[in-house]
């Protein structure tokens, strides 16, 4: 029988966030909340698992009190039990903080875990740097952007296609994976499932003083990278119009935008003049 | 000490190699603010082809721990030799390319120096006090954020593939080697690789190219649209159109972009006769930069667009076309 932890975050639903200028930060309260698609595949990998194994599944999530709906989402599921950490001193945590956050707690609710499952990466952050840090922070060996996992001989054997590499690996027993959204397709919770999530469900829910977190190195305060300015990329557009024959409005674009475009087809296309003369030497 | 600011040398393939030069030449802009010197760090097993190919590149110093053991990529390994690199070295900034392998291995490199990290950022710069300005995407592209590590160090941050452009080789540029022995204590891989292989190239697809031509209507013709193939084949990119184009049978319904069909987010984007549908314009708001061509300057493609020219979608392409036949070298 394994010990699987899954880590779920609630990000919202719609894409146009509204956002705080005076914290910086998004107003995550005034949007409907959803379980992070890739959670749901990390929470997919683990019930499998737990299918073919045997297990007992513990989903934590960290958030403002609304993302408890995860959790009865994740139970709903086939999680066996869901824990929330919610505590104001832990809002607007980098990836470093979000990390030391959700290893303490998972030292404190299940200490003795054979593997934890994280999504590869949120889909409002997109960072995908919490599971290689939480990783770091348990002491255990990690790897993301998993495919597929089996349990062979006490360790796990695992799958990933990264850097045009088909990986195989194998993981020593306790470890960590992100899981890619290629695979382990989620499933829906029946109906079924969701009332008996609602009427009994096993959702605990921690503070930073239960975990004893240290103030340092939580929230806002503790995360060594500090927003200074957020803004709309589309805002900062300055479309610019330009008309006249093709061939003039042509150079005019090289002549303003050759850097660009050679970056981002990864071919020179200032200096053949130059190597031209070179060559005729 | 000199100040320094590290390039991690990601070398595995063509693509990750790209990255690093890249990074180098950032790095050197940077550098040049601060007074400060480049310095790459490369781990490996038989890697001297890349130590000279980063002093070429412009890296004043190339660290270097090369043993047999590192011969495949070990993120457990990487991350204690990159942790007690810096601890010794101390560099104020460490960039790190945005591949899968770099985006692993900077969040553990980050929290074993206690530091900071910003993913995938877009744009790096300086602050007048001497502090990384580090600009990522955010939101799913739809907010840009400016990020700072004020207090700790290094600063790091990994830079997606293709936001700089690399120095040109240069062979008479000189650099520092400093060779650093395997320590004895590394840990035990608790991960280890069991087999691998080479993937083949996968065929780009419109929503990883970096560069996408999209053609509507406007373009004229069955026949005229087929010049987009030939532009998006110099710009080493992939051509996508709008609905009107699919349903006239000009191109495969594979090609969509919009709501039924692709959401794309290339590094340029261009547009030629298209009006701006709502269902195509959702589709592209994550391109990083747009050039629209259309008669109309009052075409919503047009107002969304960087660069808005004002001129027929079809003699602008073939002017492109023969501008850029002109400028690449074969």
């Amino acid at each position: 029988m394994l010990k699987l932890v899954v880590c779920i975050k609630q990000v919202p639903m719609v894409s146009e966030l509204p956002w705080d200028p005076n914290t910086r930060t998004l107003k995550r309260n005034l949007a409907e909340g959803m379980m992070n698609p890739a959670c749901g595949h990390a929470l997919e990998a683990a019930l499998q698992i737990k299918k073919q194994h045997g297990g007992h599944i513990v989903a934590i999530t960290m958030g403002p009190p609304m993302a408890e709906e995860v959790l009865y989402e994740a139970i709903a599921m086939g999680a066996d039990r869901g824990v929330l950490l919610t505590d104001r001193s832990m809002a607007g945590g980098d990836t470093s903080a979000t990390s030391y956050t959700l290893a303490r707690a998972i030292k404190k609710e299940c200490p003795d875990f054979d593997l934890v499952l994280c999504g590869c990466y949120t889909s409002d952050s997109e960072t995908a740097q919490v599971g290689p840090q939480l990783a770091e922070e348990l002491d255990v060996p990690g790897a993301a952007y998993i495919e597929h996992i089996a349990v062979k001989d006490g360790a796990f054997r695992l799958h990933r296609v990264t850097d045009n590499f088909l990986e195989v690996l194998e993981m020593d027993m306790p470890g960590l994976v992100t899981v890619t959204t290629h695979t382990y397709m989620p499933r829906y919770p029946s109906l079924e499932g969701l009332q008996s999530a609602f009427a009994r469900s096993d959702i605990k829910i921690l503070n930073a003083r239960d975990l004893r977190l240290d103030p340092a190195k939580i929230g806002v305060n503790g995360s060594p990278t500090k927003i200074i300015n957020v803004y709309s990329p589309t805002a900062a557009k300055k479309n610019i119009v330009m008309q006249g024959t093709a061939k003039k409005v042509v150079d005019e674009i090289f002549a303003k935008f050759a850097d660009r475009i050679s970056g981002a087809i990864g071919k020179d296309l200032k200096t053949h003049y130059h190597d031209n003369k070179a060559c005729t030497k | 000490m000199n100040r320094s600011i590290w390039v991690f040398a990601d070398y595995r393939n063509y693509f990750q190699n790209r990255v690093t030069l890249q990074l180098l030449a950032k790095a050197n802009q940077l550098a040049a603010q601060i007074g400060a010197e480049v310095c790459a760090v490369v781990l490996g097993y038989k890697i001297d082809e890349y130590v000279a190919e980063y002093i070429a590149h412009g890296a004043q110093k190339v660290v270097v721990v090369e043993h047999r053991s590192l011969q495949k990529y070990s993120m457990e390994k990487y991350a204690v030799l990159m942790e007690r690199l810096a601890r010794d070295y101390q560099p104020e900034i460490i960039l790190i390319g945005a591949t899968a392998f770099g985006r692993e291995l900077a969040p553990r490199v980050a929290k074993r120096l206690g530091t900071g990290l910003t993913a995938d950022c877009i744009g790096l710069e300086m602050t007048e006090d001497g502090l990384l300005r580090q600009i990522a995407p955010s939101f799913g592209g739809n907010l840009v954020a400016e990020i700072l590590t004020p207090e700790h160090r290094p600063q790091m941050a990994t830079v997606r593939a293709g936001i700089f452009q690399e120095i040109p080789h240069n062979n008479s540029l000189h650099g520092e080697v400093v060779r650093i022995p395997l320590p004895k204590d590394l840990p035990k891989d608790r991960l280890r690789l069991i087999a691998y292989q080479r993937q083949p190239q996968r065929d780009q697809r419109l929503e990883d190219a970096r560069v996408v031509v999209c053609g509507g209507r406007g373009m004229g013709s069955k026949k005229k649209f087929k010049k987009l193939f030939e532009l998006a084949q110099l710009l080493a990119g992939e051509v996508g159109a709008t609905r009107p184009v699919v349903y006239a049978g000009w191109i495969d319904n594979d090609a969509l972009v919009g709501q039924a069909g692709r959401n794309i987010r290339p590094q340029i984007l261009f547009s030629f006769g298209i009006s701006g549908a709502i269902q195509h314009t959702a589709a592209v708001t994550d391109a990083e930069f747009i050039i629209a061509v259309n008669k109309n300057p009052n075409a919503t493609m047009m107002k969304m667009a960087d660069v808005a020219v004002v001129a027929d979608a079809n003699q602008l392409c073939s002017a492109l076309i023969k501008e850029l036949k002109d400028r690449i070298q074969t």
